[in-house]
């Protein structure tokens, strides 16, 4: 305890200056696990820029195939963008719910959210299918190629925070919002809206400049 | 469904012919490795081991023993990987002319594949990976690491990509490409066969376990430091730990992506790195390279930090300017990140990028001179006792500053032009790796074996190991420095020129020295178990240290400090016994510790099996085994009964039976 960490002993009068070199209560370390989540995301967050670093160098990169310009189509990938960004305003509700500990209205807050997740994935599929059905899957040229696999790994963290959110709805309902239970669900909260803003970089780098003049 | 598609959706790619019968030298090795299995299955199944293995081992969380398992996984494929080497210089010296030595090119470009790939992922890393998490968190007064679970099972993911990298031996072949693996020679058009899919394989499930394991030691560094243990109080082989994590985890996704790309050429069909389509394989050549470089630092820094340790202990002084030291840590690693481009300034990206990496790359050299004038000026004037960590120390002194120097010569660009490729570049980077990352990873086990195991390494025959090793580092390198300023490249399985032989001869008869260095290490082991009474550390503080670590008995109780350090200098045990410190004997409080688990290797060996069925495109074994791992992973976040409390009576006991122990022996 630190108003016990230095004290002379009495008598002494020399440099004998007693320290504490040990701790005579339990010490327990905080929790770490938020800020390793965080320091997961970040390393996340490097092979999101890597995708997009490749994407910056092959996107224009059409050999001759259909160009972004041709075969993205904006006005579906805005109703997906607004599904996704949505989601992320619903997490957060349930978060507040979670802080309240109210966790019938928590819960329903995650299942809107889970969905409008599953929506923004079966969107992105059927843009997918649509693409390889004419013609313009990831073999077809450089530009595809990364764009299948920038899009791709970001569905492909979607559907796993679905998972882990389908995970963590049984928790719920089996343990309660026990502590454990409640730093999970910020963990998935910090890796829903990580999504998100990957998504609006998707967006903007490869949508927007991809389709706009 | 047919029976040979039935065949093809079971075995995929997989058949008789992959098996390397034609190969004696495979099947020999393949026989002696069988025998020495089954022996050692069979010693263990005799002793009944199998639970004493499973439970205090395998799904062992604490810190130590996965420390010392790295440890071994480390020194056995060290084995393999200097067979490797032993037989490519072997292949080197008598193939000229006339004579095309005994190893085929198809095998040699295997032989130095797996060379590379296996010192640095499945030697280097997991030694360094073990250490940091053996000494870590004792120097730190922690009682484990931040996440226990997520540490045993990234071991296991490390054990699952050496296996697979083993697998490869027996079962098809390695990659032919060198140990980067560069397209378009790693494509699926150039290689078709399994090689550079087990090298995908292995290096990205290898690759989870070193992520994760640099999150979890990253957390405990930053959040579990003992009272009173500032950022500048921390030993400087903790702060080198932490610098070396933040390094893993801002470089191995970019090796991620770099393979996940890669194979998708190679399993899709995209054009990330073809030589069609918009591909570009320069792109491949800059991503490995942007993990590449900052991995070499992540092998070094943790030896830096060891040599600072046994410099301070060895010449009984503090370590000379500490804080120059943690800033000269920190600078390495910013410009660790800045330097990727000189291993390919032959790329042709014109003279001012060129000329940006080769100043970056002498700038590094600022903070690394800086460290070499630190140890030395500990040593000025101190009291210095050449104990075996201390020799390597010196002889890593002496090395290194070799190595760093053509390592400068070499960032030259227009030098550069001439050495790219050559075999003085190969001389520049055992110099410093052998020479720096080795002979601090025999300085550190030399050091910390008495604290891992209660007795200390037998001298007799660890000098005997490092007279060896280092002279014969000297002759296998030396002249391969020669021949790379004439102009001779890398990776050549036959020379012409009969008047390079003599050269070839003399790094053969290095590597035989040191082929007799290591059989002195095995034999320092054997030696050592059996004297461990002589060599007995009872104190706890053998060399009279000064850290956390040698504060707490030999070996350290599973709980690592009865109660919670406080720590009031950075040299923190020389500051306790300087009060005259005295151990706690009574009012001890139960210890919160974290339960083993089997998750840990269970999700390893379906990892293995996932990796292994995707090289032969068993997609339906990939299938299970992948369903399998998630299903594991899930039901292991289910298990919220994770910790135990030691209770405070048991603590009591140990520590009793530490005082009696002391007080026996003084």
């Amino acid at each position: 305890m630190s108003d016990m960490t230095t004290h002379v002993t009495p008598g002494s009068g020399g440099p004998t200056e007693q320290l504490l070199f040990h701790e005579t209560q339990d010490v327990h370390p905080a929790n770490g696990t938020l800020l390793g989540f965080w320091i997961y995301l970040m390393s996340d967050c490097l092979i999101f820029a890597c995708l997009f670093a490749a994407y910056g160098v092959l996107g224009r990169e059409y050999a001759g195939g259909p160009t972004a310009q041709e075969v993205l189509e904006l006005p579906a990938v805005a109703v997906n963008t607004s599904l996704l960004l949505l989601s992320s305003i619903t997490y957060g509700f349930a978060v507040l719910e979670m802080q309240r500990d109210r966790r019938n209205p928590m819960l329903v807050w995650l299942v809107i959210t889970g969905l409008l997740g599953a929506g923004f994935i079966t969107l992105e599929l059927r843009e997918f299918a649509h693409l390889i059905s004419i013609g313009a899957g990831p073999q077809r040229s450089a530009f595809l190629s990364s764009f299948f696999t920038l899009v791709g790994t970001h569905g492909l963290h979607v559907t796993c925070g679905i998972i882990w959110l389908i995970v963590l709805i049984t928790q719920v309902l089996r343990k309660g919002l026990i502590s454990a239970n409640k730093r999970r669900l910020l963990c998935l909260s910090m890796f829903w809206h990580f999504l998100d803003v990957v998504w609006v970089g998707v967006f903007s780098f490869v949508y927007l400049m991809g389709v706009l003049p | 469904m047919s029976a040979p598609d039935l065949t093809r959706l079971i075995f995929g790619r997989l058949s008789l012919e992959s098996l390397p019968l034609h190969e004696p030298i495979v099947v020999y090795t393949f026989v002696a490795v069988a025998l020495g299995g089954i022996a050692l299955l069979g010693v263990v199944t005799y002793y009944k081991l199998w639970g004493y293995l499973w439970r205090e081992w395998f799904t062992s969380i604490d810190h130590k023993k996965i420390g010392i398992m790295y440890m071994i996984l480390g020194f056995v494929m060290l084995l393999r990987g200097f067979s490797d080497a032993v037989m490519m210089r072997g292949q080197q010296a008598v193939s000229f002319g006339a004579s095309h030595g005994y190893l085929p090119p198809e095998h040699y470009d295997q032989v130095f594949t797996a060379h590379g790939v296996i010192m640095i992922f499945f030697v280097a890393m997991p030694m360094v990976t073990g250490l940091m998490n053996f000494v870590m968190p004792l120097q730190i007064g922690a009682r484990d690491v931040a996440f226990p679970f997520l540490n045993n099972f990234s071991f296991w993911m490390t054990v699952a990509g050496s296996l697979l990298v083993m697998a490869s031996l027996f079962i098809g072949e390695f990659a032919r490409t060198g140990w980067l693996a560069y397209p378009p020679l790693s494509d699926i058009v150039s290689s078709p066969d399994a090689g550079v899919d087990y090298y995908i394989w292995a290096l990205q499930i290898a690759g989870v376990g070193t992520t994760l394991s640099g999150i979890n030691l990253l957390v405990t560094i930053i959040k579990m430091r003992a009272p009173g243990m500032t950022m500048m109080k921390m030993p400087v082989f903790t702060w080198t730990s932490l610098c070396t994590n933040v390094l893993i985890v801002a470089a191995f996704p970019v090796l991620t992506v770099c393979l996940a790309l890669l194979a998708l050429d190679r399993y899709v069909g995209t054009n990330f790195f073809t030589t069609e389509l918009g591909g570009n394989a320069m792109m491949y050549v800059n991503l490995i390279w942007i993990w590449g470089h900052p991995e070499v630092y992540i092998l070094i820094l943790p030896a830096f930090g060891i040599f600072s340790e046994v410099t301070a202990t060895f010449s009984r002084k503090p370590l000379f300017g500490y804080a120059s030291m943690v800033y000269a840590t920190v600078v390495i690693t910013v410009l660790s990140y800045l330097v990727w481009l000189h291993h390919f300034f032959t790329m042709g990206s014109g003279a001012s990028v060129n000329s940006f990496f080769g100043i970056t790359t002498m700038i590094i050299s600022i903070p690394t001179g800086a460290k070499i004038f630190n140890w030395l000026f500990t040593m000025y004037r101190g009291r210095v006792e050449f104990e075996l960590p201390m020799m390597w120390t010196v002889a890593f002194m002496v090395t290194f500053v070799i190595g760093g120097m053509t390592g400068v010569l070499l960032a030259v660009p227009p030098a550069d032009f001439s050495l790219h490729n050559s075999l003085f570049l190969i001389a520049h980077f055992h110099n410093v790796i052998i020479g720096g990352v080795l002979f601090g990873l025999f300085a550190g086990i030399t050091y910390w074996f008495p604290k891992a195991f209660g007795f200390r390494l037998d001298p007799f025959w660890g000098k005997c190991s490092f007279w060896l090793w280092v002279s014969g580092f000297y002759f296998a390198f030396m002249p391969l420095y020669v021949l790379g300023l004439m102009g001779v490249t890398r990776r050549l399985s036959h020379f012409d020129d009969p008047s390079l032989q003599k050269w070839f001869l003399i790094a053969a008869f290095g590597a035989f020295l040191i082929a007799l260095g290591i059989a002195c290490n095995i034999i320092q082991f054997i030696v050592s178990i059996k004297r461990r009474e002589q060599l007995r550390d009872v104190t706890g503080d053998p060399w009279g240290g000064r850290t956390l670590e040698w504060s707490t008995s030999s070996p350290p109780p599973q709980y690592n400090f009865a109660l919670t350090p406080r720590i009031h200098d950075h040299d923190a045990w020389w500051m306790m016994k300087k009060h005259h410190y005295q151990r706690p004997l009574s009012g001890f409080l139960p210890i919160h510790m974290p339960r083993n688990t089997a998750a840990g290797i269970i999700m390893g060996g379906l990892s293995f099996v996932f990796g292994f069925a995707m090289v032969w495109y068993m997609w339906l074994l990939a299938a299970v085994s992948f369903v399998a791992l998630l299903v594991v992973a899930i039901a292991h976040t289910f298990n919220y009964d994770r910790e135990y409390y030691i209770p405070a009576a048991d603590v009591g006991r140990i520590e009793q039976s530490r005082t009696e122990l002391l007080a026996s022996h003084v």
